[in-house]
């Protein structure tokens, strides 16, 4: 396929650009970390986001969403990532529903899909348990108890974990830490008798949570997929989500390339605007090249996908590991060239500075990419 | 079955039939289809090869096929390229002709000058090389000296130009001149001048590489007929710029893959050097820079190949060559680094015993791929012209 956007999707882009610039600009997050909210997402913007498809961008007609696929997605993800806008997109609209329909029955797609596109249910994965992406160390177990299954353990870094309705715990029925096969998923309600679900404050000002269960129990019926063998599905909707991270991360690296760029024109020092410093310049111009090859990384994994192409994971991997350090080389340079001005609050630098470094852990970080695509390269 | 299929199928058997089987082997430096009056080929293949596929126009293929080029549409010359591709054809001809002067005269030449030199390039009849530099004026190109007076029915040249690549052995030679010296940009020219003209002498210049490919060029009193101006007088410099847009974007493409690819791939070298632990390469920190690298290229391969989508679809990325040039290169010669590192000793040879003609090759592109950085405008050049050009960042 192709790296450039075809009309539809470039009106979608268009759509998406304008509702997040004039309806979700980082004043928004600003707001709600502000005000300490309770849930950490503004249930208006995400009623228009529903509103607006978005919520079942990757969810078929049938079950009521509007099919775009995975590239559709990526763009809005970009758009939304541009403005830093808070909402479940990524834990419900990527993750929850890309898992839904990837491993779940016929019945669950029928009963869940259409909540999610709806917007009446919002999950949340509940996948890490150690300080690194690592999606074989599981160490949380699902014991056999009657027809159903007993789930006891903890779990990290639960993106959206204190808003969701439904939990999407990865488990052990069998084998050992560490290893991929013995995994399985249920769909947990996230009220049921020995959940703990505690809302961690993370620097980026966005929501994460610690998850613990003792002894939940849930039916049969809950299981996401094939008992012990869940890694294959979870493993290619975790690529789903590494690519809409990337194209998350590209919207945050462009929006603060521009501004950035911006200043340099307006600033000025030694009776001169500080973009006329060559200093500046090369590093611009640098950032520029970094931006361009994010943009062409970013299409490849989200066009990779949209094809079901066999090399999904090895250009997800890529987009992953390079939009990681890019946002990480831009949003540095973005406080650095603000001057005194960007260590402040008042400027936005700081937060796309934040947003970057969660962005980048957030299912892997660029080291674990690289050595994924190493192993995939077959060294 | 669409025309474009079917030119495909005859595409397919006329290479088939034409290209010679030592053709489709990998190519010794030596064997280089550089063309020229005094052609040399120690490989006789390489001029069967050359003169069939001029006989179609097809070393330039999108060229109009009234000066000699094939005429294909783009679309055509893809096909074509993958054809070539497949059979893992040699380049027919590897000329400065084709890449730069060509286009640049396909644009600002008179009809007589494009039916004159553009049939020559494409037959690789003729080889050109490229006067820009001089002592004085590197990048900053337009401070150029060479003087070049009128003298009524012939133009009288003198100066020196430098590091002019292969003047030695070319036949002709596209030249920026100063015909006005009261100013800078609006005073330049672009003049063809023919290597034999008396007063013009080349001395090679050796590199680091040990090779001496490129010259120091003497222009000493040399007559030049008045035809041989390409433009307007004193309209130089907008000649000079589209042509190097031309030489950059092919010196960004250049090379990419090669090297590590003869040597059977670095991962390959680095498993045999440091042992392997499974599949994987056993030392992290040279795998991880292996696959570091590995993503640079990739992620900037698909970048040329957006540019190129864009492009089709009427987008443009802008000051692209610029970015190309900046970015190929550099990927290049980190390249050649991390080469040196995993090979080790096998890469530190210069000549004689206990090194393989590929190990001792490696060592002199690492060396060679320095230049890639100066040539065709330093790196620090192409990021001054993104600067201006894209990002507006204005000069202080
Ligand atoms: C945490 C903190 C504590 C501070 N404490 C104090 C304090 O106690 N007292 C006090 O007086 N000040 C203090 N400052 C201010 C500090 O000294 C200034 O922020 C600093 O000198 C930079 O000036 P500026 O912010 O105006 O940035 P600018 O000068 O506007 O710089 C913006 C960008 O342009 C670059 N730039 C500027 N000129 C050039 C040039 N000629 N060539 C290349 N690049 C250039 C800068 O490097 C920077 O990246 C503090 C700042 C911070 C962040
Ligand atoms: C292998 C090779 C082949 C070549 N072939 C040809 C050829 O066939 N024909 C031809 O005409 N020329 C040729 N050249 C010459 C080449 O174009 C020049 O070397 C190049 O333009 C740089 O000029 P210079 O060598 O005078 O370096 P300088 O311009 O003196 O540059 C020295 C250093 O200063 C930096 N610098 C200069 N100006 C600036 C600036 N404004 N901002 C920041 N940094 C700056 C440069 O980037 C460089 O690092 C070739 C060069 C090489 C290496």
């Amino acid at each position: 396929m192709a790296l450039v956007l075809t009309e539809e999707q470039t009106m979608l882009r268009d759509m998406a650009k304008d509702f997040f610039t004039e309806q979700v600009p980082v004043t928004n997050l600003r707001k709600l970390r502000d005000d300490a909210d309770d849930l950490g997402y503004d249930k208006d913007v995400w009623a228009q986001i529903v509103e607006l498809g978005f919520a079942g961008i990757l969810i078929p007609e049938e079950h009521g969403g509007t099919g775009f696929g995975p590239m559709g997605l990526g763009i809005v993800m970009t758009e939304a990532g541009r403005t830093l806008a808070a909402s479940p997109l990524y834990s419900t609209a990527v993750l929850g529903a890309g898992l839904i329909l990837a491993a779940g029955s016929e019945a669950q797609k029928s009963e869940l899909l259409p909540k999610i596109a709806a917007g009446d249910m919002l999950t949340a994965l509940a996948l890490e348990e150690t300080n690194h992406h690592n999606p074989a160390n599981v160490a949380m177990t699902a014991e056999k108890s009657g027809d159903g299954y007993k789930l006891s353990g903890e779990k990290k870094f639960v993106i959206d974990g204190h808003i969701a309705d439904t939990l999407i715990v990865v488990a052990r029925t069998g084998g050992a830490v560490g290893e991929t096969q013995g995994l399985s998923m249920f769909l947990v309600d996230a009220n049921a008798k020995g959940v703990t679900v505690t809302r961690t404050h993370m620097v980026d000002s966005r929501n994460a949570a610690l998850v613990a269960l003792d002894g939940v129990e849930v039916s049969a019926d809950a299981a996401l997929g094939n008992i012990g063998a869940a890694y294959t599905e979870l493993e290619n909707v975790l690529d789903l989500g590494r690519a809409c991270l990337a194209a998350e991360m590209l919207g945050g690296a462009e929006a603060v390339f521009d501004t950035t760029l911006e200043y340099l024109k307006e600033r000025k020092q030694f009776g001169v605007i500080i973009g006329t410093f060559q200093a500046l310049k090369h590093r611009a111009a640098e950032m520029f090249c970094e931006v361009e090859i994010c943009r062409s990384v970013v299409l490849e994994a989200l066009s990779a996908l949209e094809e079901r192409r066999n090399d999904v994971p090895r250009v997800t991997s890529l987009a992953k590991a390079r939009l990681s350090e890019a946002a990480r080389l831009i949003t540095n340079e973005g406080v650095q060239m603000h001057g005194g001005i960007g260590m402040t609050d008042d400027v936005d630098m700081g937060l796309y500075l934040k947003r970057a470094r969660v962005q980048a852990q957030m299912l892997g970080d660029s080291n674990f990419h690289r050595a994924r695509y190493a192993e995939l390269g077959g060294y | 079955m669409t025309a474009l299929d079917t030119f495909r199928e005859e595409t397919r058997s006329w290479l088939e039939a034409n290209c010679p089987e030592s053709m489709r082997t990998p190519m010794p430096e030596r064997e280089m289809p550089w063309g020229g009056r005094n052609a040399k080929f120690p490989n006789p293949d390489t001029k069967v090869w050359l003169d069939n596929m001029a006989s179609r126009g097809w070393t330039a293929p999108e060229w109009p096929a009234e000066y000699g080029g094939g005429g294909l549409s783009k679309e055509q010359n893809k096909v074509l390229q993958e054809e070539l591709a497949r059979l893992r054809a040699r380049p027919a001809l590897s000329s400065f002709g084709l890449w730069m002067l060509g286009p640049a005269l396909l644009e600002f030449a008179s009809e007589e000058q494009k039916k004159k030199y553009l049939p020559e390039i494409v037959k690789g009849e003729i080889r050109w090389c490229q006067g820009y530099s001089e002592p004085g004026a590197g990048s900053d190109l337009a401070g150029l000296q060479t003087k070049c007076e009128d003298k009524g029915d012939h133009y009288l040249v003198n100066g020196q130009k430098v590091w002019t690549s292969y003047a030695d052995k070319c036949d002709m030679i596209f030249c920026l001149v100063r015909t006005d010296t009261t100013v800078k940009h609006d005073g330049i020219s672009f003049l063809l001048i023919d290597m034999d003209t008396g007063g013009v002498e080349a001395r090679p210049i050796k590199l680091i590489s040990g090779a001496s490919p490129f010259c120091e060029t003497f222009l000493t009193d040399v007559k030049v007929p008045k035809e041989n101006l390409v433009g307007e007088l004193n309209k130089g410099w907008t000649i000079a710029k589209r042509l190097l847009e031309h030489e950059r974007s092919m010196i960004s493409g250049m090379g990419m893959g090669a090297g590590a690819a003869s040597m059977g791939g670095m991962e390959a070298i680095a498993k045999e050097n440091f042992g392997t632990d499974g599949e994987k390469i056993a030392d992290t920190s040279i795998r991880q820079s292996i696959a570091d690298h590995k993503m640079d290229q990739q992620a900037f391969g698909l970048t040329l190949r957006r540019a190129s989508e864009e492009a089709k679809a009427g987008q443009g990325m802008g000051a692209a060559a610029s970015m190309f040039k900046y970015y190929g290169t550099e990927v290049n010669k980190r390249r050649f680094e991390l080469l040196l590192d995993v090979m080790g000793t096998q890469a530190l040879g210069w000549e004689g015993e206990g090194f393989d003609s590929k190990e001792l090759a490696v060592t002199r592109s690492w060396l060679r791929s320095k230049g890639n950085s100066i040539e065709g405008g330093t790196s620090e050049v192409q990021l001054n012209v993104i600067a201006k050009r894209v990002l507006g960042l204005p000069d202080a």
